[in-house]
């Protein structure tokens, strides 16, 4: 008789795996909290131009103005400029103000008076557009903006 | 009758379940990411307010941007890499001289030559850009004048606190000891104050 004799059966008992659940759900968790649901669906194409001097923006007073050509399937009724977005519709400048306070009103209340306007453009899109949503925005009197860019080292 | 246990459910397949939740969630969600240039648009045209004062030549730098993207700098052909020194050259000139009306620029390091701005708080960056400029030209302006004034904020910011101005803003979030932030808010106005950022834009003419 060996003195070295292993007790009971030599089989490995099976991991457990009753914690995988746990982690997973820890793993969904992180996910919930550090993300937001995606708002909009565009309808302008929308490729931001690089810059390096870049500031970050908190997302709670923003609100988002798109501009870029309108995507394939909206060629035929928005031409094949630059169009503007707010919101889930294409908006024409004329209509700017009603629907950024309409995007406004939707925020909290504390926040609504230091609202920033974050502009998404294309950077295919021309200046003149750009200028004349800024010239809309200073009438309104919501005079805080940011051009949201992508970060990068080197610029062209 | 024997007594029977209840059978244990089987949880093998509740980690399916969670992966499916969390797969749902990464797709439908965007990462926080968005950064960008922040500025300050001018209050509203007030009809009945006073004209402008008379802005100096020499206190103002012109930049234009035509619809070829090319850039005119105080009326020279300028390309883009050296539009930042150029504006750090004029914004730090400091030309006014001791002891004259204008208050004298002690901090700035310029040619400090009377043709050019007299002091930072005088000195007026103006930005004139084509409707038909390409955004990412625009940006790429926008960006090299911020970084003319970020650079030139940097340098004072580690002059008289010993850190960098644009790191310390950007890291003003995690600080969370309300008098500290009061504190650095306080010392980054300060900064600023030494080189406020003064842009003016326009819209070239349509001829």
């Amino acid at each position: 008789m060996s003195k070295f004799k292993k007790k009971g059966g030599g089989e490995l008992p099976p991991i457990s795996t009753a914690s995988l659940p746990d982690i997973v759900f820890m793993l969904l968790f992180f996910f919930m909290v550090a993300t937001v649901l995606r708002k909009n669906d565009l309808k302008v194409d929308n490729i931001l131009p690089p810059a390096n001097q870049t500031e970050k923006l908190d997302k709670t007073k923003t609100v988002y103005i798109y501009i870029g050509k309108p995507k394939a399937e909206f060629k035929g009724g928005r031409g094949t400029e630059a169009n503007i977005q707010i919101g889930d519709k294409f908006v024409n400048i004329t209509e700017l103000k009603g629907a950024i306070f309409e995007e406004i009103n939707k925020l909290r209340d504390e926040l609504r008076s230091k609202v920033v306007v974050a502009l998404k453009v294309d950077k295919g899109a021309n200046t003149g557009i750009v200028n004349d949503v800024k010239k809309e925005l200073r009438e309104a009197n919501l005079p805080k903006i940011i051009y949201i860019t992508t970060q990068s080292e080197s610029l062209k | 009758m024997a007594k029977r246990s209840a059978p244990e459910i089987n949880a093998g397949s509740m980690a399916d379940i969670a992966f499916l939740l969390l797969i749902f969630f990464l797709v439908t969600t965007t990462i926080d990411k968005d950064k960008g240039l922040i500025r300050q648009l001018p209050p509203p045209i007030d009809e009945n307010a006073p004209p402008p004062p008379k802005i100096k030549d020499k206190n103002l730098f012109i930049v234009l941007v035509n619809r070829n993207n090319d850039l005119l700098v105080e009326g020279d052909r300028m390309e883009l890499k050296n539009l930042k020194q150029a504006a750090i050259d004029f914004l730090d000139n400091g030309g006014a001289p001791q002891g004259g009306d204008i208050k004298y620029c002690d901090y700035c390091k310029g040619e400090r030559n009377p043709r050019s701005s007299d002091n930072p708080d005088k000195a007026i960056i103006s930005l004139t850009s084509d409707r038909l400029t390409d955004y990412d030209m625009y940006v790429a302006v926008q960006n090299e004048l911020g970084a003319a004034y970020n650079t030139l904020r940097n340098r004072e910011s580690e002059r008289l606190f010993g850190w960098k101005y644009t790191e310390k803003a950007a890291s003003l979030t995690q600080i969370s000891s309300d008098a500290q932030k009061e504190r650095i808010k306080e010392q980054l106005k300060q900064v600023r104050e030494l080189f406020p950022f003064i842009l003016t834009e326009a819209e070239a003419k349509q001829n």
